[in-house]
């Protein structure tokens, strides 16, 4: 399946803060065909550092998608049966709109004027594709980790748009020790002298920072099981300790090695502003309590967490389905056992794409 | 009544292979919304979701049954039944049911008055403790019981608290609760004459 990123662009997009975005445009790839009703539609949310190439082969690149091994014929979201959509977030650097975008009251990238956004404003942007599409209702949306929160603000914010809600390994709020993690990766970048306010668009890129950011990740991202099995203390190409600082152990490898990649495919800019968003996200927003702000929540919810996630560990996710319960909400979840830690839903997905199939296909008939 | 008639009245099928299911399938009204604690895989809930028109909802407490559960598409949530009630608002469901697990609940009179908050009406199967084999396993032996029914060694037994169907209609009388319907099961048949003795299984629908 070889597929294309498409654009749409609109006028203005208006934003939780206030400010208008005008214009902007949103990238996305399309898997499968939309049936006549238009009700099998799927639009499937990627996570911090994602984007639209979410299956298939890309035409431009000739690299599989993030979730290829979720989203195709006969998978966990079978383009057999679905129309599946994946566009890149707004903020984003992978063609949607974001701070490496001309601005066009300057003719510049906006770089740091680019105005502070939230999950909300993700979503919006998500629903004016939605209705540029002419789809009346999602069958479902999904993601994990980022996407999973915005598939949490979608039932919430767009409660007869969507038929179902899957958020995987996400969290109705960030807490202390995920924002800190957030702030480390963008204080990185910021103490980068390359990062320059944010003004490097055409000069040297604020790398270091970057890769730096990016290597914190990675650590979050895997669990100390899976690290252990992965690397251990294993050395790099010599038997014995270099006695210096270059490379000795093979975990150090890793992250240079995936720090440095990061740096060629997002735009620290956009670092800093993704990882604000999810910072402020606060399902609850000032309401007396979580189950109080699901009240407009009309979908069917599959919720799945993660065994070795401790970036958003399964208690964020049973908090997320107890106040869904005593909404008496539809609402079905299961803690999977696995040693990958956060990764787990990109990685480990065998079990994930069964629950998947069997969730969507039950949704489907109820709304056929 | 001719004996052939009364024969075939005594006769219980078997629904999914358990005779207690095909009689919580003839209590549960169609288009109704039912909990099921302890569902396993969910094939109850799935069948009277397909045959019933019912909106199910599960609690299961192993993970890998909760997968295939919402693999064949009911809504099942990986959780305990002792706390696992206590998000649910009062009156949520029509029907809740437990089905050969209120011996093995840490609190069983406690999940009954939850199951009664929780639900207008419950329903619940549970294997007879008062069964003769059981007594007189126990009188022969010296020892825990251990019967078709009860097969455990008593250090590995899910079950925590033996119940039988007198000390089960007790419980109900003590927390003022109506008994709608009873059912008493040996083998695939009805038993109507000295249940406590001869029941190897009781249903019970039970409401305020």
């Amino acid at each position: 399946m070889i597929v294309e990123a498409n654009t749409v662009r609109f006028d203005s997009i208006t934003l939780d803060s206030g400010a208008t975005l005008a214009p902007v445009e949103v990238a996305y790839e399309t898997y499968g065909e939309l049936n006549a009703a238009k009700s099998n539609a799927i639009l499937v949310l990627h996570a911090f550092s994602g984007d639209a190439h979410a299956a298939g082969i890309s035409h431009e690149s000739g690299k599989p998608g993030w979730w290829d091994n979720m989203i195709g014929p006969g998978k966990g979201f079978d383009t057999n049966r679905y129309f599946v959509i994946c566009s890149n977030v707004l903020g984003g650097c992978r063609g949607t709109t974001g701070p490496g975008s001309i601005n066009p009251a300057t003719g510049c990238p906006y770089a740091m004027r680019f105005p502070v956004i939230t999950i909300g404003d993700m979503v919006r942007l998500q629903k004016m594709l939605i209705d540029w599409f002419g789809i009346p209702r999602l069958l479902s949306v999904s993601g994990g980790s980022m996407g999973g929160m915005q598939a949490l603000e979608w039932a919430v914010s767009y409660p007869d748009r969507v038929v179902s809600s899957i958020p995987i390994a996400a969290t109705t709020r960030h807490s202390a020790q995920q924002i800190a993690f957030n702030e480390v990766g963008r204080q990185a970048i910021m103490a980068d002298p390359d990062w320059n306010e944010g003004n490097y668009y055409g000069k040297q890129l604020p790398g270091r920072g970057l890769s730096v950011a990016r290597m914190v990740g990675h650590i979050t991202y895997m669990s100390d099981d899976s690290m252990r099995e992965k690397f251990g203390r294993r050395l790099r190409g010599k038997e014995n300790f270099g006695f210096g600082f270059d490379v000795d152990f093979e975990v150090e490898s890793y992250l240079r090695y995936r720090g440095s990649q990061f740096v060629n495919r997002f735009d620290a800019n956009s670092y800093l502003f993704i990882t604000k968003a999810m910072d402020y996200f606060d399902l609850t927003g000032g309401r007396a309590s979580l189950a109080a702000a699901l009240e407009p929540a009309r979908a069917r919810f599959l919720i799945i967490s993660f065994s070795s996630d401790w970036l958003y560990p399964s208690y964020q996710s049973q908090e997320t389905v107890r106040a869904l319960r005593a909404r008496n909400c539809d609402v079905a979840y299961v803690e999977l056992l696995s040693n990958y830690g956060h990764d787990s839903f990109l990685v480990d997905v065998a079990e994930q794409a069964d629950m998947v199939r069997g969730f969507l296909s039950s949704t489907f008939e109820k709304v056929q | 009544m001719t004996a052939q008639t009364a024969k075939k009245q005594a006769f219980v099928r078997e629904l999914l292979g358990r005779s207690d299911y095909a009689i919580i399938s003839e209590i549960v009204e169609p288009g109704t919304k039912v909990l099921d604690l302890g569902c396993g895989e969910g094939e109850l809930l799935e069948w009277l979701a397909a045959n019933k028109g019912v909106q199910g909802r599960g609690v299961e407490i192993s993970g890998v049954k909760v997968q295939h559960a919402i693999g064949r598409g009911v809504s099942v949530y990986q959780g305990d039944i002792d706390e696992g009630l206590a998000d649910y608002p009062d009156q949520a469901f029509d029907y809740v049911i437990l089905s050969q697990t209120l011996q093995e609940t840490l609190y069983p009179r406690h999940v009954l008055q939850e199951m009664l908050r929780v639900g207008r009406r419950v329903i619940v199967a549970f294997p007879n403790f008062g069964h003769w084999t059981v007594r007189y396993s126990m009188l022969k032996s010296g020892r825990a019981p251990r019967t078709k029914l009860f097969p455990y060694e008593w250090y590995e037994s899910p079950n925590i608290h033996f119940l039988t169907v007198q000390d089960f209609e007790e419980l109900v009388a003590l927390e003022g609760l109506v008994i709608e319907r009873r059912y008493f099961l040996s083998g695939k048949s009805k038993v109507t004459l000295l249940p406590n003795l001869r029941a190897e299984v009781a249903v019970y629908l039970v409401r305020r």
